[in-house]
């Protein structure tokens, strides 16, 4: 029996590189790949109290986290098809103009 | 023997989510996820989220991923071409800010559960499987269901929109 | 018809409207006919309600109409309402009368004009202001009146604005006016202040009660208003706008500054003359201004060679007299002669416009000369009015200024008596240079003019005939007892002013002599008239060398509006000016322009946090979790 702590420190740890990852990397492909990280880290702090707690309706949040993952990532890969296209790169600082 | 399996997935899932971030070639990192989001399904069946531990494996590991790496493949990417990076502070903060996100995170979870025993409150026989998540889903959970599946409509349409070229 | 006194203004209310808002698309025949038509019918409904009240019992020829009530405000209440009194009624006649006979004089004289309709509309919201001023039973009322004449003359001096001279002649007359108005304002709300109430029957009522004769109070109250009347009537040291608006059409200076409007400030005085009997301080300045004003711009007419010009000093000169007679607490004869002035000075200013339309608008009298045989009708009726303005026996003129000479005399002025006098033989002077230099000698027109010299159309003349006629006739209602007269007018008058028997020292006999001297002096001035202008005609030109700086002076009127500009008008241009570079612009412009500046600074700085870079922001979103996460953890 694994106390319920472990996986909150395990799903931290994942966020933290998540976060970590979204603030090094410049491809903005690896950018979203690491919030993709970080969701389910949060995914699966959830799991683990709805089992600590005993009741399903904690899968069925993380279910519908998983269906809008999944919207997300459509549209998110759309833009950055767009991204591409219009700037020939997948760098993220060359989206810099909202700014001053 | 559950704890062995913890600690096998949990390093697993820890070792390839570094690699997520510090791979240079994408196609890498993409393949590290899977292996993330693969040990993390494994983590649920521990978890006995059974149902959302094959939802796992087809829609992230299967499909969103397949999705990340024909975008990688269609824009032919090569390895990380970016050059030296400009704003050296941007790299230097962002560890410093991850460690102590971290840190404190250890030290909310620590003072949570510090000194309390933990225990299971409460599992029903079929916790976790599809007939039980099933039932939930069509009968309490039946308006936010239907909607998601109205979002993924939309981001369908949307994706498409996004990504038609302009005549 | 009494009862509907309210149709009297109204009429000319509605001729401005239809003029003013449909005037272009209506064309010159129909405009003409309902401005002079409305004009027209409320002289007839004035006539009417005239007889009325003359048929009525002299004590009982007071009448007062509420319209609607206007302004009420607690305590505070003023109606729309009209007094018809033997004064209000003599007002009436005379603004309906002459602004009728101008209204169609104007039918001829301006119908090559452009703004035909906008002239039309304008002299229409005269009359009615004009109206309103003179049969106003409150003060409020009144001094709606007041300013809407003078917002009057300024649309009219200012008719012709393309021309700058016109415009700022209308601007002066408006600024000028402004002074004295802002007197009478005061003067209004000191009423109100102390009696409570501005209808004219409440505070003439109480005045005698609440005021204290010869009181700080009364004499306040009374010089402000004599303050507007100074402003409005022309008088010193507020004449200087009456000269230049002349620039406006001849109709109007007829109208406006001649006949009615500038009369306001007699009319104003002699209805107040309660509060004026009770001030002789105030009267006394009255009489000085009066007699000062009279005879400094009649000396100024006599030197002038401009026709309107000549003519407008004389109409400041005679308000003067007015003002004089006034003064000397003969109101009557200062109505007397307001009414009689109007016909005249009117029929003047006509006769000058129809002598200018002969010419081509030559305004110059040293140009004109010999048109006595071209231009006939209007040689004769101008002639008549010259005889009337001079003070010659059996005219008009002569029954009113000599009723206002024996007043100043018979009260013991003689110094008052002998300005008046002196001012008299000045005025037959030059107005008979006037005419000798418009109407005899030999043509001095220039030869571009001369061939076609021509008579002014019936429509412009016949107005002229009848002024003669009522010039020359308009004295017989008030010839005095001691030339076998009733002294009518006075009697007719005399429900307003009351009974007051003066105390004659003097006998008909000094009245004879008195009224001998100024014909005698008036005779003199003609007879100098005659020699310089007709029998010697070389004489002036050498009189002006030999005193070459008084004739200076007198042909640039003193240098008043050079000393008026040095004093009043360019420290004022200047004290603006300074306002403007440095107050404004520098103080409030700059305070403005500092703060803006300040926040842009600061947002020059500020702005720079956005880099534009994602992952900067995002930087910022973790530092903030970090933070709210520490925030938790530490409390």
């Amino acid at each position: 029996m694994v106390p319920v702590s472990y996986y909150i420190l395990l799903s931290g740890v994942l966020f933290s590189i998540g976060v970590l990852g979204f603030l090094i990397r410049r491809n903005v492909i690896v950018v979203f790949m690491s919030v993709e990280l970080m969701l389910n880290a949060a995914n699966l702090a959830i799991i683990a109290f709805a089992r600590n707690i005993g009741s399903l309706t904690g899968q069925v949040i993380v279910f519908l986290v998983m269906t809008v993952a999944a919207a997300e990532v459509g549209v998110g890969l759309a833009i950055i098809m767009m991204f591409y296209r219009n700037k020939k790169s997948v760098n993220v600082d060359d989206g810099n103009l909202m700014k001053w | 023997m559950e704890f062995i399996f913890f600690i096998i997935l949990s390093l697993i899932a820890v070792i390839s989510a570094l690699m997520v971030i510090l791979q240079r070639n994408p196609i890498h990192s993409a393949l590290s996820l899977i292996v993330t989001l693969g040990s993390i399904a494994g983590l649920f069946i521990v978890l006995k989220a059974f149902f959302l531990a094959f939802i796992q494996i087809i829609v992230y590991a299967g499909a969103v991923m397949i999705l990340f790496i024909f975008v990688i493949m269609l824009l032919t990417l090569r390895k990380d071409e970016f050059g030296q990076e400009k704003r050296k502070f941007q790299r230097i903060f962002a560890i410093i800010f991850s460690a102590f996100f971290l840190i404190e995170l250890f030290i909310i979870t620590n003072y949570t559960f510090f000194g309390k025993t933990e225990k299971i409150l409460f599992t029903p026989a079929d916790f976790g499987t599809p007939q039980a998540l099933g039932r939930l889903l069509f009968t309490d959970y039946l308006l936010p269901f239907e909607i998601a599946s109205i979002l993924l409509l939309i981001a369908m349409v949307g994706a498409i929109f996004l990504a038609r070229r302009e005549e | 018809m009494i009862d509907n006194i309210w149709l009297v203004p109204l009429l000319p209310l509605l001729g401005f409207l239809i003029n003013g808002i449909f005037g272009r698309k209506l064309g010159k025949n129909l405009v003409s006919w309902i401005g002079c038509g409305s004009v027209g019918l409320s002289f007839l409904i004035s006539v009417k309600v005239f007889f009325e009240l003359l048929s009525l019992p002299a004590e009982q020829r007071i009448f007062e109409k509420i319209v609607f009530p206007w302004i009420y405000s607690g305590f505070f209440k003023v109606n729309i309402s009209f007094l018809l009194d033997p004064l209000s009624g003599v007002m009436l006649l005379v603004v309906t009368g002459v602004g009728f006979l101008i209204h169609v004089y104007s039918v001829g004289y301006m119908y090559e004009d452009n703004g035909f309709s906008r002239f039309f509309s304008f002299l229409n919201l005269f009359i009615f202001s004009m109206l309103m001023l003179v049969l106003a039973n409150n003060f409020l009322l009144l001094y709606l009146g007041w300013e809407a004449v003078g917002l009057c003359s300024y649309l009219l001096i200012g008719f012709w604005y393309e021309k700058k001279s016109a415009s700022d002649a209308a601007k002066k007359a408006f600024i000028v006016n402004r002074i004295g108005d802002f007197g009478f304002a005061l003067g209004v709300m000191l009423i109100f202040w102390t009696f409570g109430g501005l209808n004219y029957t409440e505070v003439f009522q109480q005045a005698p009660s609440i005021l204290v004769a010869g009181g700080g109070l009364v004499t306040a109250i009374t010089l402000l208003l004599f303050m507007g009347a100074v402003g409005k009537s022309a008088q010193i040291p507020l004449y200087v706008w009456l000269p230049d608006a002349m620039e406006g059409p001849t109709p109007v200076s007829a109208l406006i500054h001649a006949a009615t409007m500038v009369t306001a400030g007699v009319y104003m005085m002699a209805r107040c003359h309660i509060l004026y009997e009770l001030a002789p301080f105030t009267l006394g300045l009255v009489a000085v201004i009066g007699a000062v004003t009279a005879i400094y711009t009649a000396s100024i007419a006599m030197v002038q060679n401009d026709i309107k010009r000549v003519l407008a000093y004389s109409t400041i000169s005679q308000l003067g007299y007015m003002f004089l007679g006034c003064g000397v607490g003969a109101f009557a004869a200062g109505i007397f002669h307001l009414m009689t002035h109007a016909f005249f000075k009117a029929l003047l200013f006509l006769g000058a416009g129809s002598v200018m339309h002969a010419l081509s608008g030559e305004l110059n009298m040293q140009k004109m000369g010999g048109l006595k045989g071209k231009i006939p009708v209007t040689f004769w009726t101008v002639f008549a009015a010259v005889l009337a303005i001079s003070g010659i026996p059996l005219f008009s003129g002569f029954f009113s200024k000599d009723e206002i000479l024996w007043k100043a005399f018979s009260q013991g002025n003689l110094l008052l008596w002998l300005i008046g006098v002196i001012c008299a033989g000045m005025t037959a002077f030059y107005m008979f240079r006037l005419l000798f230099l418009t109407f005899f000698g030999k043509s001095r027109v220039d030869e571009s003019i001369k061939s076609h010299i021509h008579e002014s159309p019936k429509i412009m003349t016949v107005p002229l005939m009848i002024l003669a006629i009522l010039s020359v006739l308009g004295g017989y209602v008030g010839i005095p007892k001691s030339l076998g007269g009733g002294n009518n007018f006075e009697h007719f008058l005399s429900s307003v002013f009351g009974e007051k028997e003066m105390i004659i020292h003097h006998s008909a006999f000094t009245e004879y002599i008195v009224m001998i001297i100024s014909i005698g002096v008036a005779l003199a001035g003609i007879f100098f008239a005659y020699r310089f202008y007709i029998s010697k005609p070389e004489l002036p030109k050498s009189l002006a060398e030999k005193y070459n700086f008084p004739y200076r002076v007198l042909l640039n009127k003193y240098y008043v509006d050079e000393f008026y500009f040095k004093i009043i008008v360019n420290p004022l241009l200047k004290f603006a000016t300074f306002l403007w570079q440095f107050i404004d612009i520098r103080i409030i412009d700059g305070t403005a322009n500092g703060l803006a500046g300040m926040v842009n600074w600061f947002g020059g700085i500020g702005r720079k946090i956005q880099t534009g870079y994602v992952r900067n922001y995002a930087l910022g979103m973790v530092l903030g979790v970090i933070l709210v996460l520490a925030y938790f953890i530490l409390k």
